[in-house]
């Protein structure tokens, strides 16, 4: 068995070698260079574009413009599946150039040269004429009447609003002796900050384009590039090499439709788009900013009588992944500290920002600030334990949602929550934070996390598998889910080996999906890969393996109930001889004179289930009150996501999660300039992405209640990790100051107001 | 791929200085870690360039005939930390520049190029200004040395005459002897950061260890150029050793300074943080000189 095991990667000897190609790599030299020109203004219109010097630079293939787009094909973004129901369909607001400008970096012409130093100086010879309208930047701003519309069929830029309504919160509150506590935490925009930025490049094969691109989900480039370029879908052809990093930033069509385009328009000559960094943090996507406001009404036994959310999620400019974010969230809110009386609203509303889309945690991360930030606050509001006020409240096992039919099996937080105390030596640090003093002091914090695994019953959930059988007994295996520096190549082939019954080296995954060769798949979001290729390599597998053990038959005489495939050989199990081995078998198939076959298998599974993914995190951090500065000590996760496939890699997922959590909760935002909307630290030095230096030892931790629903017993871990660490280290930080920041990061400028405002910190004249 | 007109290649001082003269349009290259990014960023877009990364006697640290450290310009600042001089006589010149970027940074980047670009935020820069030091520049016209605190001219400029290289930097004995010091970077994150402010502090004891013979005290980032608060060196000289003095020294900073509100951090903010660095940098150069502070 294989499962369970930390083997070694399969793409491990390549990658730390250096060996592994990505799209920048694999782009033929002859290339012609692709570059954006961006809007200089928040919002307003483009009224012409003068082109004439940056023409007559050496190099310059061609210069196009929002006027030289003639059919106008709107696009949806976001990575999701298709709906054939339109009313499901995501909304279809972007063009591969636009003259109508809606926030600062907006995508408005493009030059093509022969190499980056033409296209560069193009770029800025390039003069645009605007028209210049009033820009909203904040979130609840935009909702107001008379503010600036950014698109016209969205009253008020309220993308959507949806509600739930559990019991009756209004009576509820009547109740006597209800302790009211009210909140409003809020996260920043961030972004994810994958090491290889978006690059593709394209060109032209007879009447059909090819695409290769540094996407997590082919399939769906390839169905959006057609809509965009208004052709039929089955004339693309998009190829997924490995990737640097995606984090749901390339969970969504970047810019594969516009250097298509660009192709299209030069004769199909192949053209590269490699994104600088500093595009990539405001032209690509972000997470969404959430503003949150929660009223909580506690009984003094430290129960909850009653609750209400009021979410506010900011999509920048263009709808992308939409509502999805924030309603995910929001529907987390009554689930993970039920409560009979819950009102939820939540609001996705347009603002001239960078358009926000998927990232790692779709929604919790910000979800997850606001409600467990909320938590310790009522635990402080009523004097109760905030270990002891959550378990009192946690989901209980056997709770059931009835809308994805998700059922906590096990007592998965209580078991998390054990496992990290004892991790990180809670009872006892607890204990001694106790009434510091002093300008530096030492605090502990937790924070829990709700999440489910993949998209059912809100979208389709299908995996396709193709396994075809070499002479020498070894296979490939194809499948349409991405290994996206997560691993998922070396889970698939674990988990193929042990259904077919081969050593693991006999399985050839094949990591590149090319949408001409690969099983259609919609690939790497929603942490949904091993769980739904688990389906899929299960089915296909045993189809495999069927068909190996027909021909078995014919070749032993011996029934296929007698027969079983062991370690890469035909068995008999009812002695346990072995009758030949899999290879003599493979190479009999193909070139036998009497009955040649060539052994193959391929299946698609439609899975119609969904799985809870709890866990927790437990943060201890230094707090230096004078230097406004709060430094990570130490930081537990535990996470039950059912059985391991690869325990190894999955500490290594654990630890990747972490990381962007501490970022998340002490350093990072990015900023606009609040009189002209143009973002100010879209790079790596301005923008503060945490370092080693700022992370003490990541600890890992699982508690490993198999999944019944699962083909593997497996759930979700891919964005779990990322969705408790910064309201843990809040919290830690609440502990150790008795100071609540509620706005994240906790970085430097947010502690020194928030201790100035508690009067920690004093004018020193 | 750059955009960059011609590069000239120095072989010597003297072939430097010359080509600098035939190329007077051309900028100075020596690690490349800030023009690169500037070219890269379109700001030095279209550049010729004289590297004088070649000329190996401007790298290395040695005290010279006069027992001044001399520092080559080229020297790196991994190179500088590494230095048994610098760790003898002047370690915490040696700790501020291993603040400087990363692992990368530090191997190519030099002391020189850190000096000579006149930002304010340089982690080399508010040391040499705490700790007096001169710097050597060589030119069409011979070699001349000056104060780095005359050097600076304002945010960006320094005063380099045409064809003129800044060649070494060099701290006096009689600036060294007898004094230790601290420096802090308050930064964003622990590493791979430019700083929000930087201060440098060192003091010489009397012998009893009782009394501030001297102090002296360098920020960066608390004006467009490096500065000394003079008037909290004022303040602490000749007072004894105790909190008083200095929380008074800490508070009297605020006469110097005077940072920027930018987006990057707020004025109210980097004088509560310069003051607070204050009173710790020379809280640990008194301890390191051997005093202690009694309550």
């Amino acid at each position: 068995m294989y499962a369970g095991k930390s083997v070694k990667r399969v793409d491990a000897l390549d990658k730390v070698t250096g060996r592994t190609r990505y799209t920048d790599d694999l782009c033929d030299r002859s290339a012609y260079i692709a570059r954006i020109l961006h809007s200089t203004i928040a919002n307003g219109r483009v009224v012409s574009i003068d082109t004439s010097e940056a023409e007559k630079v050496p190099g310059v293939v061609k210069i196009l413009t929002c006027f030289d787009l003639k059919e106008k094909h709107y696009f949806p973004t976001a990575g999701h599946p298709w709906s054939t129901d339109p009313a499901h369909q995501d909304v279809a607001d972007r063009l591969v150039l636009t003259e109508r400008v809606r926030f600062y970096g907006d995508d408005i012409a493009a030059v093509v040269a022969e190499d980056e130093v033409a296209a560069a100086q193009a770029l800025r010879l390039i003069h645009v004429e605007y028209e210049e309208y009033p820009f909203v930047l904040d979130v609840q701003k935009a909702m107001e009447d008379g503010a600036p519309l950014l698109h016209e069929e969205y009253p008020n830029n309220i993308l959507k609003h949806t509600q739930i309504r559990n019991g009756d919160y209004e009576k509820a509150i009547q109740e006597p002796g209800l302790i009211r506590v009210e909140g409003w935490y809020e996260t920043p925009v961030v972004q994810h900050c994958h090491i290889e930025n978006f690059i593709c490049y394209a060109e032209m094969e007879g009447d059909r384009i090819h695409v290769v691109s540094s996407t997590q989900i082919p399939h769906i480039v390839r169905r959006i590039v057609g809509q965009a370029l208004g052709i039929e879908w089955g004339r693309v052809r998009v190829v997924k090499p490995y990737i640097g990093g995606g984090f749901g930033n390339k969970q969504d069509i970047l810019y594969e439709p516009l250097c298509a385009w660009l192709c299209m328009q030069i004769g199909g000559h192949l053209v590269k788009l490699d994104v600088p960094r500093e595009e990539t943090f405001v032209c690509n996507r972000t997470r969404h900013s959430i503003r949150n406001h929660i009223i909580s009404w506690v009984r003094p036994d430290g129960t909850y009588a009653a609750r209400k959310l009021e979410s506010f999620s900011d999509q920048g400019a263009y709808a992308s992944h939409g509502h999805s974010i924030c309603a995910k969230g929001a529907g987390a809110f009554p689930q993970l500290y039920p409560c009979d009386n819950v009102e939820v609203d939540a609001y996705t509303v347009f603002t001239n920002k960078p358009v926000a889309g998927a990232m790692r945690g779709y929604g919790i991360p910000q979800a997850m600030w606001a409600v467990e930030s909320h938590t310790e606050d009522v635990a402080a509001a009523i004097g109760a334990d905030p270990l002891e006020f959550r378990r009192r409240n946690l989901m209980p096992v056997g709770y059931k949602d009835d809308f994805s039919k998700n059922e906590n099996y096990s007592d998965s937080f209580n078991q998390c929550l054990d496992k990290a105390m004892k991790a990180i030596d809670y009872e006892r640090k607890v204990k001694e934070y106790e009434h510091q003093t002093g300008d530096v002091r030492r605090g502990i914090g937790m924070a829990v996390f709700w999440y489910n695994t993949a998209v059912w019953p809100i979208s389709l959930e299908s995996s396709s598998c193709r396994m075809v059988l070499n002479q020498d007994g070894s296979f490939q295996l194809q499948i349409g889910e991405t290994e996206i520096g997560q691993g998922a190549d070396t889970a698939f082939a674990q988990m193929a080996a042990d259904v077919v019954g081969v050593p693991m080296e006999k399985v050839h995954v094949v990591s590149c999906q090319d949408t001409d060769v690969t099983p259609f798949g919609t690939s790497a979001y929603a942490s949904r890969q091993t769980y739904v290729a688990g389906f899929s390599i299960r089915q296909t597998g045993l189809l495999l393996k069927e068909r190996i053990l027909d021909y078995a038959h014919l070749l032993t005489r011996m029934p296929v109930f007698n027969l079983d495939i062991e370690d890469g050989n035909i068995v008999r199990t009812t002695d346990g001889r072995k009758l030949m081995t899999l290879a003599e078998l493979a190479t009999e198939a193909l070139y036998s004179l009497t009955d040649s076959r060539h052994i193959t298998a391929e299946s698609t599974y439609q899975i119609k289930s969904n799985a809870y993914s709890f866990g927790c995190t437990i943060a201890e951090v230094e707090v230096d009150i004078p230097m406004c500065k709060a430094r990570l000590l130490n930081v537990v996760n535990c996470h039950d996501a059912g059985k391991l496939i690869n325990p190894a890699l999955a500490e290594a997922q654990v630890h990747g999660g972490m990381s962007m959590g501490i970022g998340f909760g002490l350093t990072e935002k990015l900023i606009f300039d609040e009189k002209t909307g143009r973002p100010l630290n879209n790079n790596l030095l301005d923008y503060k992405l945490s370092t080693f230096l700022d992370h003490p030892r990541l600890m890992a931790e699982f508690v490993e209640n198999p999944e019944p629903t699962s083909a593997f017993g497996t759930k979700s871990l891919g964005e779990p990790p990322a969705c408790s660490v910064a309201p843990a280290i809040r919290n830690a930080i609440f502990h150790a100051t008795g100071v609540a920041v509620n706005n994240a990061p906790a970085d430097a400028h947010n502690l020194f107001r928030a201790f100035t405002e508690a009067g920690l910190i004093h004018d020193e004249r | 791929m750059y955009d960059i007109k011609a590069l000239y290649e120095a072989e010597s001082i003297p072939d430097a200085v010359r080509l600098l003269q035939e190329h007077p349009e051309a900028q100075i290259i020596a690690g490349g870690s800030d023009v690169l990014v500037q070219i890269r960023e379109g700001k030095r877009a279209g550049a010729e360039l004289v590297s004088i990364y070649g000329i190996d006697e401007m790298r290395g640290v040695c005290l010279d005939g006069e027992g001044a450290i001399r520092i080559g310009s080229l020297t790196s600042f991994s190179h500088i930390a590494a230095s048994p001089v610098i760790r003898e006589h002047i370690p915490v010149l040696g700790e501020a520049v291993s603040l400087v970027g990363g692992p990368q940074i530090r191997n190519i980047g030099t002391i020189g190029g850190n000096t000579c670009n006149g930002v304010t935020s340089a982690d080399s820069a508010s040391t040499l200004f705490a700790w007096d030091a001169e710097v050597e520049l060589t030119g069409p016209e011979g070699i001349r040395r000056i104060p780095i605190r005359e050097f600076y001219i304002r945010a960006g400029k320094v005063d380099l005459k045409p064809a003129e290289l800044q060649t070494a930097i060099l701290i006096p004995k009689k600036a060294y002897e007898g004094y230790h010091g601290n420096y802090i970077k308050y930064a964003m994150r622990e590493a791979m950061d430019i700083a929000n402010l930087g201060c440098s502090v060192n003091v010489s004891l009397t012998g009893d260890k009782k009394t501030i013979r001297d102090v002296r005290i360098a920020y960066g980032v608390a004006g467009p150029i490096p500065m000394r608060a003079e008037t909290a060196e004022k303040t602490a000289r000749g007072r004894e050793v105790n909190p008083e003095t200095v929380k008074a020294f800490a508070r009297a900073v605020l006469e110097d300074i005077h940072p920027r509100d930018s987006w990057r951090a707020a004025k109210a903010f980097r004088e509560h943080i310069a003051v607070e660095m204050a009173k710790r940098a020379l809280t640990t150069s008194i301890t390191l000189a051997g005093g202690e502070i009694r309550e």
